[in-house]
């Protein structure tokens, strides 16, 4: 049978997104026959302009990565600029960096929570949850002074303590978490109508998810135990117990369909809740930060030569931060890559087969953000068009690249 | 119908200008409750209730854009085809006491073929869009008309039954008929279980007939940006509005009609003109109470639907009801 599809184009601005970027569909009456993704419109030139930028600007240039994840990339930065250097950071900086860390991955994943209701088009939680997370943002307002882009973080510590008295406000957010925990995972794992759409729908299976190297709560749902706090654990992590979270926990089975994708994420809200409350617990007294002086710290950087890797487990995944300083002010490289830019590829085998309206709502699932991932446009200057490299292309320049610095 | 005089003919077009009028202006404002409810429902503080006349007379000075690959005479009669159908709806329904204007002329046979005009009309213009969100809109929107179609019907068949067994020497087609003699009275315990069975079909086909969540797929703003309505724009948009808010006051009026047409001037001793304000006062109530329950609730309660499990929704869990409460209906007359 002749099969005749037309074409839908999503994006780069379309309700569904919430960040450009274009997907085209060939569609056979309400079925997807193929998926072509074409990210590039939110490419920024950060790591270029993090070049022109001393290790400490850097920090907040990192931050304004994502607008979620504004814990995870100075972080990550921090951590590979320690790491080039050689710098140590004392213990109780480690742990006031993960309870900033966790408190975001408690946002990020009420936000992620909500925007899936409303791609649904169940309104009313997109609402609830959204109020819901008002108390963590106020939270990180309270310890930190800024409610999204935190500013807390430092090269060799953090800028902020976490005093004595802040400790009962903290306990209040927690108690508040875990007391509405149970009305959130009765919306959603409860209500028919979000089973209806989201069993079933936009499947990853663990091969694909081995094979496309994804990352986070996407391969997690998928039934693969992938998570850089168990795996290499950086900074308090190495003194807490985490664990990834698999859905068969809860439901005693791995589909790895978006539903998978809600229990794994609503799963580590009551995880994060946890490691806070140890952190709490086991937090040593003692300095935050490595060096007080920054003009001291940016002139120990300057003499500092080496590179150095940056991992951690953002709220969608693994993000990785590379640095190379070479006994200048500024990095001669810096590398940022975000977790969405792993799950990119995995939205192909979960969108083929599914439907038109299946689009939004498998789109949100892996929690994508494009500003963090767009890292290279390729234009050509004489018309300013975009165009594609292939597999190909790229393995010629690589092979030029190398000809080129090892002569 | 033999020989109707001028005079008749005149009152019945201001008559009907009259009911056009109101029809708009009470559904914009019923439409304005829906939003301000639905958004406290929400947690949040709501438009306020005077919003759908605000976005009424914005839209009516904005720009009327078509698009280079619509077809333009059918993309700009579609909202005046789907306007015009549904204020002509409102004439054959009785308000209160008042029989309808058009009585006489229709009965409810025709109203059901009247509420596809509407739809009808979307589904037109969104072809006629030359865009691929309309299209896949418009396919939706059809798709959906041919599954309520069925239990909307069944729903009819079983008052037009038990009405014919009752009462075989008057017109029971006739909504007049039916508003006079509640369902309620007729039947017997197991009737009267099918009659609420029915009210529950009918209250199932509303929000899809109204293209309300869980059954918005047609117009799904996260998946096709408004579907059918994606490329209308100025007075066109506006139109589908006031459509859309007739629509809302056409579907409670006749859950009305058919389930709870009792009125309360008789209760309060009153009589003619009193009794009409009166009545239809408590009609404007029954509306917005069936609109609240029928609308405003269920679209903030669930999410919405895949088009499949649309359609499977009405053609197997909501058909079964309406079929099994027709079949109550018959056994409970069979039986007495």
């Amino acid at each position: 049978m002749n099969k005749k599809t037309y074409s839908i184009p999503i994006g780069p601005v379309h309700p569904s997104l919430k960040e450009p970027m274009t997907f085209n569909f060939e569609i056979y009456g309400e079925r997807i026959e193929k998926v072509n993704l074409a990210p590039g419109d939110n490419h920024r030139g950060i790591e270029f302009m993090g070049r022109q930028r001393n290790p400490i600007q850097i920090i907040y240039l990192a931050e304004r990565i994502c607008g979620i994840c504004s814990a995870a990339h100075p972080f990550a930065f921090c951590q590979a600029v320690e790491n080039a250097a050689g710098i140590e950071v004392p213990e109780r900086a480690q742990y006031i960096r993960v309870i900033i860390a966790e408190l975001e991955r408690i946002h990020s994943h009420i936000l992620w929570a909500g925007v899936a209701a409303h791609e649904l088009g169940f309104d009313s939680v997109l609402y609830l949850s959204w109020r819901a997370r008002e108390e963590v943002l106020d939270l990180l307002e309270y310890l930190t002074g800024n409610r999204i882009n935190y500013g807390i973080f430092m090269i060799g510590g953090v800028r902020r303590d976490i005093s004595e008295e802040q400790l009962p406000r903290i306990r209040e957010t927690l108690e508040y978490y875990k007391d509405i925990y149970g009305k959130i995972e009765d919306i959603f794992l409860n209500d028919p109508t979000i089973a209806f759409r989201t069993k079933n729908v936009g499947v990853l299976t663990k091969e694909d998810a081995l094979h496309l190297c994804a990352v986070g709560p996407t391969t997690r749902a998928s039934g693969i135990k992938k998570d850089v706090r168990q795996d290499q654990p950086y900074s308090a992590y190495a003194d807490l117990n985490v664990e990834a979270i698999t859905p068969d926990v809860f439901s005693g089975e791995v589909n790895g369909d978006v539903y998978d994708r809600i229990i794994v994420r609503l799963l580590e809200l009551v995880q994060s809740i946890q490691i806070i409350e140890q952190c709490l617990d086991n937090m040593p007294s003692g300095e935050i930060i490595a060096e007080k002086k920054l003009v001291k710290l940016l002139n120990q950087l300057k003499k500092a030569k080496g590179e150095g890797v940056g991992r951690v487990e953002a709220p969608r995944g693994e993000c990785i931060h590379y640095v190379k300083l070479n006994e200048s002010e500024l990095p001669e490289v810096w590398k940022a890559r975000a977790p969405t830019y792993n799950n990119l590829m995995t939205w192909v085998p979960m969108l083929i087969d599914q439907q038109i309206a299946d689009i939004p709502i498998v789109i949100a699932s892996i929690d994508p953000c494009i500003a963090c991932m767009d890292r290279v446009t390729i234009l050509n200057k004489n018309n300013g068009q975009k165009s594609m490299l292939t597999k190909k292309d790229l393995h010629e320049l690589s092979v030029q690249k190398t000809r080129r610095i090892t002569p | 119908m033999t020989s109707i005089s001028l005079f008749e003919i005149l009152v019945k077009i201001i008559g009907a200008i009259v009911i056009a009028f109101l029809g708009v202006v009470i559904g914009l404002f019923y439409k304005g409750i829906d939003r301000k409810l639905a958004a406290r429902m929400q947690a949040r503080v709501g438009p306020p209730i005077r919003q759908p006349f605000m976005d009424f007379f914005k839209l009516m000075i904005k720009e009327n854009i078509v698009p280079q690959n619509a077809v333009p005479w059918i993309f700009n009669g579609a909202p005046i085809m789907a306007l015009v159908s549904s204020i002509t709806i409102l004439l054959y329904l009785p308000v209160g006491n008042i029989s309808p204007l058009l009585s006489g002329y229709g009965d409810i046979v025709l109203i059901i073929y009247l509420l596809t005009l509407p739809a009808i009309g979307m589904v037109v213009g969104g072809f006629a869009s030359g865009s691929p969100y309309a299209s896949v809109g418009a396919q939706r929107e059809m798709v959906m008309m041919m599954s309520y179609e069925l239990p909307l019907v069944t729903v009819v068949v079983a008052f037009g039954w038990k009405l014919s067994q009752v009462y075989p020497h008057l017109n029971i087609f006739s909504l007049t008929v039916i508003n006079a003699h509640p369902i309620w009275e007729l039947v017997g315990p197991l009737g009267f279980i099918g009659a609420i069975l029915l009210f529950i079909t009918l209250a199932a086909v509303t929000p899809g007939e109204l293209s309300k969540v869980p059954f918005d797929a047609p117009e799904a703003e996260t998946e096709l940006a408004g579907g059918i309505l994606v490329e209308y724009s100025g007075r066109n948009l506006a139109l589908f509005g006031l459509a859309d808010a007739v629509k809302i006051i056409v579907m409670t009026s006749l859950t009305v009609a058919l389930f709870f047409p009792y009125n309360i001037s008789h209760l309060l001793a009153l009589s003619g003109a009193f009794a009409l304000i009166v009545d239809t006062l408590f009609f404007l109530v029954k509306i917005f109470l069936v609109m609240f329950v029928e609308v405003t609730f269920i679209r903030v309660a669930v999410a919405r639907l895949k088009i499949d499990q649309v359609s499977f929704a009405y053609w197997v869990p909501v058909s079964i009801i309406g079929f099994l409460g027709l079949m109550l209906i018959v056994l409970d007359t069979i039986i007495v």
